[in-house]
């Protein structure tokens, strides 16, 4: 689960996750108890308008800009977020 | 000035009668409220900078004879996953501890643009996850009514600054029940309005169905007050809804007669003593008022725990999968591949609470699962929500508890992370079907811990909830 989740775990972590989530997966599984086989997925809380209702207009506006958004970045560099190596050449 | 006893009203009076200024008011207020923090660890920083520029528009204001904003000159305090531009906004976490946000959150744009002054950003769980403000990055915060206790999650530091003194009023966010259980702890009022009642623009998701921001006050009259500034609908948050924003504060009449409650027996059953009785005089201060109260059923009550946990995780588990080390501050030091950056990244960066969130998300989202748990789950949400349909058919209003205990002592939860989520069953509920709830103070136990009853009610009547919420503010508990 970790891995598909991208998280680095240590061995200890591992170990009291472990515990913690099958005790937590073993309540959820009273869900099967409950008939569901007529009802529709509910997805969005409140949905009384068509789909496209709360859509804005195609219209572009000012964006966050270069500078901005890369205030944050852990390592930035000639304009974009810099990363370690994906391809090796 | 006694900073704890002001009030919206006391400091609009205090500024129009030229008793002080508002620039005056913020110095005094953020050097109060630096003072105390260390007693509570509330705040996670201040805003002195931002702080007094707002309090100065509202002196200029005052000058020229403007009319001023609802919320003019008051000091009020921010919860950390609400983006403040300029204001350093860490969700509680290791991984935003060094971020700088580049844009506002729309409430905090509206309730500045009403004169409030913001003075600082409150502590939280991390990622607004957790009942207990326990599992933040930077130390849990105390409850000021106890000092030893939680004062509950995952909002607990802007319920504490309101408890304490050290704000006036204060933004939450409520997930699951993340305002209104800290409330309940703290003895303050704690608004979760309908869902798209206000926008979430700026609100570091957690989980986007069910998140919402929402106010702290120590009076239903200042919430109101607080919530009419930033309700409405805004165009940078498509969820959030073209319903017209009533002026809360003017239908505080009293007129509570004949409003129907109900008491949903599936949530009386198990009550603890104390939290009971206290909430069985709370119902009767109502029925004095004239109020007609009946028992209704929420007969999918027993699934919501799990149906909640299902759905948050697994929207928790996308919304935070942007925390991987490139564009948000931290970054694990020393990785050789893009892989290995992202993994140690999070593994180093989110706490305990947040990765067992992700982990379980992830996997009810999983290939294979996806059906038994998510969709399952979605559909449950459909049952719940017409549970409370149905039970507004009957009833205008729905009296519940909060919590099933009053404020624990620090450390005494953290090691029974389901034993936490079950405590959850009152407010989740409320989240899963999107009507607007608030707890409201109810009395001390004997020990002095303050509980908090809760009034729910249909989508986007807030008027009704705050009607009764103020009618019973105003009435206190039969002897």
């Amino acid at each position: 689960m970790a891995g598909l989740a991208n998280l680095k775990l240590t061995d200890a972590e591992v170990v009291r996750f472990q515990a913690d989530l099958d005790g937590i997966l073993e309540h959820i599984g009273k869900l099967n108890e409950i008939d569901t086989s007529n009802i529709a997925p509910m997805a969005q809380v409140l949905y009384e308008a068509e789909e496209t209702a709360t859509l804005r207009a195609d219209v572009p506006a000012p964006p966050l800009g270069n500078q901005a958004a890369l205030a944050n970045a852990a390592q930035p560099g000639a304009g974009y977020f810099k990363v370690p190596i994906v391809i090796e050449r | 000035m006694d900073i704890p006893s002001l009030s919206i009203g006391r400091v609009r009076e205090g500024l129009l009668s030229r008793r002080f200024s508002a620039a005056e008011l913020a110095a005094e207020a953020l050097g109060y409220a630096q003072a105390e923090n260390p007693k509570t660890n509330a705040y996670l920083h201040f805003s002195p900078e931002r702080a007094l520029a707002a309090a100065k528009r509202v002196d200029e204001q005052i000058a020229r004879g403007e009319e001023l904003g609802p919320l003019a000159g008051v000091p009020v305090a921010v919860k950390d996953v609400i983006l403040t531009e300029g204001v350093r906004t860490t969700c509680g976490s290791k991984l935003l501890a060094d971020y700088i946000p580049p844009y506002d959150a729309t409430a905090v744009i509206r309730l500045e643009r009403a004169g409030g002054v913001i003075v600082g950003k409150t502590n939280c769980d991390e990622f607004a996850m957790g009942s207990s403000t326990e599992n933040s990055a930077f130390g849990p915060v105390r409850n000021p009514v106890a000092l030893d206790r939680v004062p509950g999650g995952s909002s607990g530091g802007s319920a504490a600054v309101v408890a304490q003194g050290t704000a006036v009023v204060a933004l939450g966010s409520d997930t699951g029940g993340s305002i209104r259980q800290p409330a309940s702890f703290c003895g303050v009022v704690g608004v979760t309005p309908t869902y798209g009642r206000v926008s979430r623009y700026g609100l570091t998701a957690f989980a986007s169905s069910l998140d919402h921001i929402g106010p702290f006050s120590r009076s239903v009259k200042d919430a109101a007050t607080l919530l009419g500034v930033i309700a409405g609908r805004d165009p940078h948050d498509s969820t959030s809804a073209d319903a017209p924003v009533p002026d809360y504060t003017a239908l505080l009449d009293g007129n509570v007669k004949g409003l129907k409650l109900g008491l949903p027996r599936e949530y009386l059953k198990d009550l603890m003593s104390e939290t009971g009785d206290l909430i069985s005089r709370g119902v009767k201060t109502l029925e004095s008022l004239g109020c007609e109260v009946r028992e209704i059923s929420l007969p999918s009550t027993d699934y919501a725990i799990a149906c909640y946990y299902i759905i948050c995780t697994a929207e928790a588990s996308s919304n935070l999968a942007r925390y991987d080390g490139v564009r948000y501050t931290f970054r694990s030091e020393a990785s050789d591949t893009l892989s290995d950056m992202y993994r140690n990244t999070r593994g180093e960066g989110f706490g305990a609470e947040c990765k067992r969130r992700i982990m379980l998300g992830t996997y009810v989202l999983s290939s294979g699962y996806y059906d038994a748990y998510y969709l399952k789950a979605q559909k449950v949400r459909a049952i719940v929500a017409r549970d409370f349909a149905n039970a507004f058919e009957e009833v205008d209003a729905i009296l519940a508890p909060v919590s099933p205990f009053p404020a624990f002592k620090l450390g005494e939860k953290v090691d029974d992370p389901l034993a936490m989520y079950l405590s959850d069953i009152y407010t989740i509920t409320g989240s899963l079907a999107g009507i607007p709830c608030m707890s409201v103070p109810c009395g001390t136990t004997a020990g002095g811990l303050p509980v908090g009853m809760q009034i729910l009610t249909r989508h986007f009547d807030e008027t009704t909830m705050f009607r009764l919420a103020d009618a019973f503010e105003r009435a206190g508990l039969p002897a």
